[in-house]
């Protein structure tokens, strides 16, 4: 069995056909990847999963990360942290090293990228290979996985120079785009359902989880996976829970956030929470490692309903995760959240923590709808948001730029 | 090339994909969603009418156009919303005349209003286009039995391409499963007027595919 095969299982064997289809108008085509870690991060985490099954799919894909001193990677955070909103002016010094390790990473892929039919840059690390490959025969995409909707100007002003020298760009949703020259593609976020985080999981892996963190399975549970941020809302989350306690004494919540020691606001607000949650025993804080994929799948799935009552959300990927393993979603009536929680369909959106209370007693009444919303939910996942649409939807990219960009191409797939 | 409607003409069957494109352009009342719509690429009118059905979206069983759907949850003008929702883009001859009556629709409400209305920050209308990439599955069908037998197998880009956006391409303003099955003449009438009363603005492409299948199925078996 090939990676195809897996994914049909899951996504569908519809869904996998119409891959090769597509595909297979793009065969052989030399595609590069490049960004600026193989390991660690959503984008490795992304590519590791597509660029096998790209290759499957006939497509000879590369993919390339360029290297650099640490303060080449000080500078590449300080973007990342201003392009979402934090004011952080940089240094001249700081971009001239940036400037200069795009460079030799330049020379070091020159061959790679100058004949490549399609090259892809990931974020700004790798931004400036497009100025220092000057021979460059192919279509050369930036996909910026950051939330651009309110950058700090003076860093975005810089950045955006070069992003628009790009034939195309990606951004995850139309509010994180940023005005540019290109032609701006929209390809949201997916997740992977054969990861450690999503895949199905044998009963007693769950029934770990409720030993390890003293759940009781036989009473109801509520969950929220999310760091220790404000504008996740823990403290409204505790609030909430006891609001609906009072109808559903047996309620246990479990809040299960990342180590936080590198972060000074997060282990304020841990503190914080841990204050508002009071020795409540039912009430389990947890502070879990950042590889603790199988962990949180199972937490997931064995919540009764998922909250994300986020004040202020990107995409959402953990309502995402929670919809996946079929389970209704109380969230935050922001951002990403919105695409994917469907008032009564796939879960609520709430705006205070008294409508989550609220939204948890609805739903702790009435198990025959948790269960039918976890349904509607896995599927509108299934259809949606696997990343095997996300592949579908850079394949028709790459289908439409080869074929003139036309708002309609009617193409014969070739025997 | 659109299916003929000839009896014997084989049914060519294509798929289709499509990728959402920013315009960067958006609004956050009224009165913008008028201006911006004015001059707007056409491409767009297209996408928040159709291509929803392809995009990364729940089916909102309320409301079938992203107009109507914006109205309802960014205005929260559901007298707007529910005139909106209304519009059945195959009544209309190409996308600008869709484009002039929801400017009508529009303009009528904003002469109603006192006040203008306006969505959240977080909730301004992006509007958005896209292109569709359309190709040859080198699938063909020859008899309505075939197509019956087919459709289970039509990825949901098959099922939008024939059921839905057929609609907007000819002249006849019909699906190409109707189109087609009309070249057969009076044994297959029952067909088609079955698979008439099927409308797929209100169920997903997966639930649609079930549903014409069951349709044909079903009519096909009353001939046997």
């Amino acid at each position: 069995m090939g990676v195809l095969d897996d994914y049909a299982a899951v996504a569908g064997k519809d869904a996998i056909e119409h891959l090769k289809q597509l595909a297979s108008l793009l065969k052989g085509m030399r595609v590069v990847h490049v960004n600026s870690t193989k390991v660690g991060g959503g984008v490795a985490e992304i590519l590791t999963k597509l660029i096998p099954l790209k290759r499957e799919l006939g497509l000879d894909v590369k993919w390339e990360v360029v290297r650099g001193e640490e303060k080449f990677y000080e500078c590449t955070k300080m973007f990342h942290n201003s392009l979402q909103g934090e004011s952080i002016p940089i240094k001249d010094e700081l971009l001239k090293i940036y400037e200069e390790t795009n460079a030799y990473n330049a020379e070091d892929l020159r061959s790679k990228l100058q004949d490549a039919d399609f090259v892809f840059i990931h974020d700004p690390q790798p931004l400036l290979l497009l100025r220092n490959t000057p021979n460059r025969k192919g279509k050369w995409i930036w996909r910026c996985h950051i939330d651009l909707s309110h950058p700090y100007r003076p860093v975005w002003r810089y950045l955006r120079k070069f992003a628009s020298e790009y034939d195309a760009s990606i951004f995850s949703l139309a509010d994180f785009a940023q005005a540019l020259p290109n032609i701006q593609y929209l390809i949201p976020p997916s997740i992977d359902p054969l990861s450690d985080k999503n895949k199905d999981l044998p009963q007693e892996t769950i029934n770990k989880v409720y030993e390890e963190f003293e759940l009781d399975p036989d009473r109801p549970i509520m969950l929220q996976v999310s760091r220790y941020d404000r504008f996740k809302d823990p403290i409204g989350v505790i609030r909430a829970y006891r609001m609906a306690k009072k109808f559903s004494p047996g309620l246990q919540l479990v809040l299960a956030g990342g180590g936080a020691t590198d972060d000074p606001e997060g282990e304020q607000v841990l503190a914080e929470v841990q204050a508002e949650a009071g020795g409540d025993p039912d009430i389990h804080i947890l502070l879990l490692p950042a590889d603790a994929n199988l962990t949180i799948n199972a937490l997931q799935r064995a919540a009764t309903v998922v909250l994300q009552k986020s004040l202020k959300e990107g995409f959402g990927l953990t309502v995402t995760e929670a919809l996946w393993k079929g389970k209704p979603v109380i969230g935050g009536n922001t951002g990403g959240i919105r695409l994917q929680v469907i008032n009564h369909h796939t879960g609520f959106l709430v705006n205070t923590p008294e409508g989550a209370a609220l939204r948890m007693r609805y739903l702790l009444q009435r198990p025959d709808t948790v269960q039918e919303m976890g349904r509607k939910g896995k599927e509108f996942v299934r259809t949606n948001f696997l990343n095997t649409r996300n592949l579908r939807e850079f394949l028709t990219l790459m289908v439409a730029f080869i074929n003139g960009g036309e708002d309609r191409i009617e193409l014969e797939v070739p025997d | 090339m659109p299916q003929e409607r000839r009896k014997g003409e084989p049914f060519a069957v294509k798929d289709c994909a499509l990728i959402a494109v920013a315009t960067g352009k958006r609004a956050q009342n009224l009165k913008e969603m008028v201006d911006t719509l004015m001059t707007i690429h056409p491409g767009a009118i297209y996408h928040h009418f159709w291509g929803g059905l392809l995009r990364p979206r729940f089916d909102d069983p309320q409301y079938n156009n992203d107009f109507a759907v914006w109205c309802h949850y960014g205005l929260h003008d559901d007298i707007l919303a529910e005139r909106l929702a209304v519009i059945d883009p195959t009544d209309y001859e190409n996308l600008e005349a869709i484009r002039q009556r929801l400017i009508e629709v529009l303009e009528n409400r904003l002469d109603e209003l006192e006040t203008l209305s306006w969505s959240r920050t977080d909730q301004q209308f992006y509007f958005l286009r896209s292109q569709i990439v359309v190709f040859d599955t080198q699938k063909i069908l020859s008899t309505p039995e075939e197509l019956a037998q087919a459709i289970p197998h039509m990825s949901v880009g098959s099922v939008f391409f024939h059921f839905i956006d057929a609609r907007r391409r000819f002249p006849w303003r019909m699906d190409d499963f109707r189109a087609w099955l009309q070249g057969f003449g009076e044994e297959y009438g029952h067909c088609v007027d079955a698979l008439s009363c099927i409308d797929p603005y209100f169920l997903t492409l997966t639930e649609l595919r079930t549903q014409i299948h069951q349709t044909l199925t079903n009519c096909l078996q009353r001939n046997a």
